[in-house]
Order: structure tokens, then sequence, then C-alpha cells
């Protein structure tokens, strides 16, 4: 019984959805699915069409994202840089939301989720089903290699757990996202997300804590008391592809060249688009 | 000429149980007929020879009749082979005893191909029996020098884990036995064929890693578990799996024997899915169980041995361990011909 109840939950759902998000979600190449309906990393599509509701919501209704360039996002392969913040990764939701909902060609990004994401009951499967797929170099290089587009945020958990003051400042950038673009022959798309970095304003890192945990950081945010981000409006502003030569196996300062060129990119988008906002709010 | 081989033994390359227990004397008088005919076509055969251990096993029995279109069967197992084609040679003999390397030694086999490892944790002699069976058996081929040394090993002591990455290459380590002690000796067994591949480069030595097995002629865990009819699961969790049919995994181990491939290769059928999906391919109802209650229950019937099924294991249910099977492809020439569905609905 549980499987005809989830079927019948699913057309309840399906049947309220938008025709245009439904033919989006149709929209998303499905070249590598098998005879199960899914792909071999276990993400479905027709998932999506259930989820698609509350993200569409959550972009619409409480972070009123606002796009710039996305048209720049190019067909086949590619690799989606951006700033990593905000505690809680809803900068990969509303960035991977944005590529389906916005862009003039729908796409599902495949974002490098934290490994212990697959401990978790539900969670886990339900990542995996909407296309998430645990952070690891040869997943990434399989992913490229099947012409799909993966969302990267070098900086990791570096990123997503800074402070407040450290705000839209980039931290260390790691390299294997570069050596992966040149192995695969991946255009490189950066992105900067604009509103993250004040959604959930941390002051402290309580680390013994964390390692309690088991958890990358346990920051004592502004929100603690409402488990919710800010209703912050987020930017998201994407730049041209750029394009790399090699094939990944160049000396570490050729890489950490190239790699400065993406973060630099990255930095000045930041910065355009913080003096192109008019609050935060 | 020896053995007292219970019947669960070989729980996982068991066979079909109705004519089993029938068979077995009848079994042990005729393999000394059988064997006198052979010697005296023996002087004409020019083909080579391969010894297949655990011969009388599900896998062990389409192995050997794959084999023996192509190359004399030598096999060896505790176990009656009732029905097989007349131009197989069984023997019964433990494989620890004296006699059956004596035996070995003086057929001078060609080729090995190793399945007598016992996979039934409850087992009490699996310990014994798989290492000293297998230790003896490499010593016999490194005596002999033979041209192929083959091992079935298993796809599933890379070990299914929350933080493994998806498909792993044939060098990942073999993490399984940090969770479930039960699978150490199955990994002492395949470092130890993995030294003896190190050892002797005159002997060609492959190792396959199959992921679950499941066919309608086995009685391992995979296949029993999908043939149920409320199948259970953890409430919460629902991992990619991969299975391997074994008519694919027969192709894979009679492919190795060609001249040429060596080393370790994952065998891998068509396909993935999540587990919801092949429980509802197979028409079964899944019934999901919270994770800590289901531990519980499996320890407890563990104990009182009402299960062969130790709860460390369910960890396969838990986490997806999918592995890369394109070496075998690349090397071996290996590509499964059943996909995921059929080899779900072959199970009868």
């Amino acid at each position: 019984m549980p499987f005809s109840l989830a079927s019948r939950v699913k057309d309840a759902i399906v049947a309220k959805l938008d025709d245009d998000l439904v033919t989006r979600i149709d929209a998303i190449p499905r070249e590598n699915l098998n005879e199960f309906g899914v792909d071999p990393f276990g993400f479905d599509p027709e998932l999506v069409k259930m989820l698609a509701p509350i993200a569409v919501w959550i972009y619409r209704h409480y972070f009123r994202v606002q796009v710039h360039g996305i048209e720049n996002l190019p067909e086949g392969r590619f690799l989606l840089i951006g700033n990593h913040s905000g505690q809680l990764p809803f900068d990969a939701f509303m960035v991977g939301t944005a590529c389906l909902l916005d862009s003039p060609r729908p796409r599902i990004m495949r974002s490098m989720v934290e490994r212990w994401s697959a401990e978790l009951p539900f969670v886990s499967h339900l990542f995996v089903r909407a296309g998430q797929v645990v952070g690891d170099p040869s997943t990434c290089r399989r992913l490229l290699e099947a012409d799909e587009a993966v969302l990267v945020f070098p900086e990791g958990a570096r990123g997503i757990n800074k402070m407040f003051a450290q705000r839209y400042q980039l931290t260390h950038f790691g390299h294997g996202f570069m050596r992966l673009a040149l192995e695969t022959k991946s255009p490189i798309v950066p992105v900067a997300v604009i509103g993250a970095e004040e959604q959930a304003p941390a002051f402290f890192n309580i680390k013994p804590l964390a390692k309690m945990l088991g958890f990358p950081a346990a920051p004592i945010v502004l929100p603690q008391l409402v488990p919710l981000p800010l209703p912050v409006k987020y930017h998201l502003w994407f730049g041209p592809p750029m394009h790399f030569e090699g094939d990944g196996s160049e000396d570490d300062e050729i890489v950490a060249e190239h790699v400065k060129k993406v973060k630099n990119t990255i930095q000045r988008m930041i910065d355009h688009g913080l003096a192109a906002r008019d609050g935060i709010f | 000429m020896v053995t007292t081989a219970s019947d669960d033994d070989k729980a996982k390359k068991a066979k079909p149980a109705s004519k089993k227990r029938a068979d077995k004397t009848a079994g042990k008088k005729s393999t000394t007929k059988k064997k006198s005919k052979k010697t005296t076509k023996k002087k004409r055969d020019t083909r080579e020879t391969v010894l297949v251990t655990g011969a009388a096993g599900g896998l062990g029995r389409l192995l050997c009749r794959m084999l023996h279109r192509k190359y004399k069967v030598l096999g060896i197992d505790r176990r009656p082979f009732p029905d097989r084609p007349k131009d197989i040679e069984h023997h019964r003999i433990d494989l620890r005893r004296k006699s059956a390397t004596q035996l070995i030694r003086k057929k001078k086999p060609d080729c090995i191909i190793h399945l007598g490892v016992i996979h039934n944790p409850q087992s009490g002699e699996a310990f014994s029996f798989n290492l000293k069976g297998t230790a003896q058996l490499l010593e016999v081929a490194e005596r002999l020098q033979v041209r192929k040394f083959v091992f079935l090993s298993s796809a599933n002591l890379y070990g299914p884990n929350a933080t493994s990455s998806s498909f792993l290459s044939e060098e990942s380590p073999l993490l399984a036995a940090a969770s479930s002690p039960e699978v150490r000796d199955l990994i002492s067994l395949d470092m130890m064929v993995q030294s003896f591949f190190w050892k002797q480069p005159a002997t060609e030595t492959v190792i396959l890693r199959p992921v679950h097995i499941v066919g309608p002629h086995l009685r391992n865990a995979p296949s029993k578990y999908f043939r149920l009819k409320r199948i259970p699961t953890i409430l919460g969790f629902d991992p990619m799996v991969q299975l391997v049919h074994e008519s694919d995994v027969v192709g894979a181990l009679s492919r190795a024997l060609e001249p040429g491939p060596r080393g370790v290769f994952n065998v891998v059928g068509r396909g993935q899915a999540p587990l919801s999906r092949l429980i509802s391919v197979r028409g079964a109802t899944s019934f999901p169980v919270p994770g800590p209650l289901f531990e519980g229950v499996l320890d407890r019937m563990f104990r009182y041995k009402m299960t062969k099924f130790p709860s460390p294991e369910l960890d396969h249910l838990r986490y997806s361990c999918l592995v890369d099977g394109t070496r075998a492809e690349r090397e071996l020439g290996f590509t499964p011909e059943r996909s995921l569905k059929e080899s779900l609905l072959d199970l009868e």
C-alpha cells in the first residue's frame, strides 16, 4: 500500500503544478535515465515535481531571488563555481532552483553535498533522488563526463560556516575543481550569491560541540530560536563561461594561477552585486 | 572420498533443495565408477583441464555445465554433484584434506577456479575451511605453476558506507570488516589471492568481485531477500543497488580463463536502481522497519541461529555501495547480458 499512497500523493501534487513548471521539469535532459527512471546516481526528475512547490515558494516568496545573466549557462557539461555562505546550504538550493526555473534551458544542478548527509534518514535518499551527490572528485568527474552541470563551492565548509564579520570575503579556494575542469574540458561558469551571507549571521563557532555532533561546525547564529534563515533578498549573478586550456596534470603553480583568475572574477562580481543592490531585505 | 557436508554449509552458493538429500548417497557411490571410465578416455583428450572447487554449489554447477564443452572439468566439493554431464569428473573431498592436495597434484590442472568458499557466517568451520582450504590450494597452484588462477571474491567487501564515493574502483580499500567482523575472513582470502598474484608472475591470477549475485539457481542472501513477498527495508533509507545475474557471473568466470587478463575486476550487471523500485518490479511490498528495531531483532535471531544474516549486513539496505565495472568491460571483454529488470524477474 505505501507505494500506491505515494503515487497518489504525487499525482495530487503534479495536478496542482503550474503547466510551465511541468514543461520545464520535463525539459531537463533525460539521456542518462535507465529503465527504472533514474540516472546512475539515483536522480529522478519525477521526484523533482514533488519537491518543486516548496522550492518555488522559497525561491519566489521567501528569498525573492533576483537573477542576472543566467543566459550565460552553456549547453552540455559545465562547472558552476560560486561563493558559499549562510550556515545552511540555501545558496545551493536557490542556485539550483534558478537553473531550473529561470534559465532559458532548464537544467538540474548536481551539487556536491556533505558526506554526513548520507547518514540522515529520509534526507539521504531525498537528496539523491533530487540529483545531489556526495562530494567526491571521482563522482564529479563522472558527472561531467556524462555532460551534466555540476555546482561546486571550492570554499566548502570554510565558506558556509564563516563568521558574520567575514561576509563577502572569499576564503581559500581548493584546486580540485580546476583540475577536474581541465581534465574533462568543462567550461567554468562563475556565480556570485548575494544575500545568503546575511541570512544567518554567526558570531561564534563552538568547535567541541561540532565535534561531538559530527557536524562540520556548530555556529551560534542570530535566529537561533527560530530555525529558519532570515528572509534576506537573494541576488544571483551569473558570469560568462571561462575556458582554460590543459589536461589537469599541470603543475600546482599553473593551476593556482587559473584558480586565482576564477576567484578574482567571483570577488569582482560580488563587489559589483553588493554595489548594485538596494538593501539586505 | 570424505564428506560430512551439512546442507547449509554453503548458504550463498546453495542448490535447489529438493533433490539434494536423496542424491547424497547415490552421488558417493557413482563417483568411483565414473572415475575409472574417465581414465581410459583421458589419453586422447588434448583439452586443458580446469579444476573447479565448490563445483556442486549453485554457481559451480552452472559454471561446470558451461565449461565442459571447451575444457576438461575436474570438480571438487564436499557435496555431491548429481545429474552432472558425463565428462565432468567430480570428487567429494574436503579441500583441507591432504588427499585433496594429492589428487590435484596428480591431475595437474592447467587452470584453477576457486569457488569453494563458505559465505555463511553461522557456520562454525567457515574460518578454518576458507583459510586453510585456500592456502592449500594456492600452495598447489604454485607448485604446479598453473596457467590461470581465478578466485571469486565479492564487491561487498568494499563495504556499504555513508561516506564512500559512488562507483568504487578495484583499488578502493576493502572496508567491510570495520562494521561486520563476519566478512573479515573473506577479506583475508581476497588479500591472500592478491599476494599470490604478486608473488607468482608466471600464473595469471584473476580476482572477480561481483556485486550481489541473484539467480533462480541460487539460495544466497540477495536472491532469498528478493524472493520474499513482503520485503523488509529500513525506514528512511532507499539506497541504490546493483545486481548481477548468475549467468553473467558464470560468463565472467569463463572469460577470465582466456589467456591474457590478470588482476582484480569488479563484475556488475547492467544498471542500478533504488531498492524501492526493485521491490516494486518484483511485485512485492516493502515493509519499512526503523533501523535500530531491525538491528535488535536481527541480532537476537542471529544469536539463536534463526537467521544467517548478521545485523551489520543491514548496511546494504541503508547505504549505497556502487562499484565501477568498466575495467572488466575493457580488459576482460565482459558485458552483462541481463538487465537489472530481467535479473530480478528471472528469480521465479
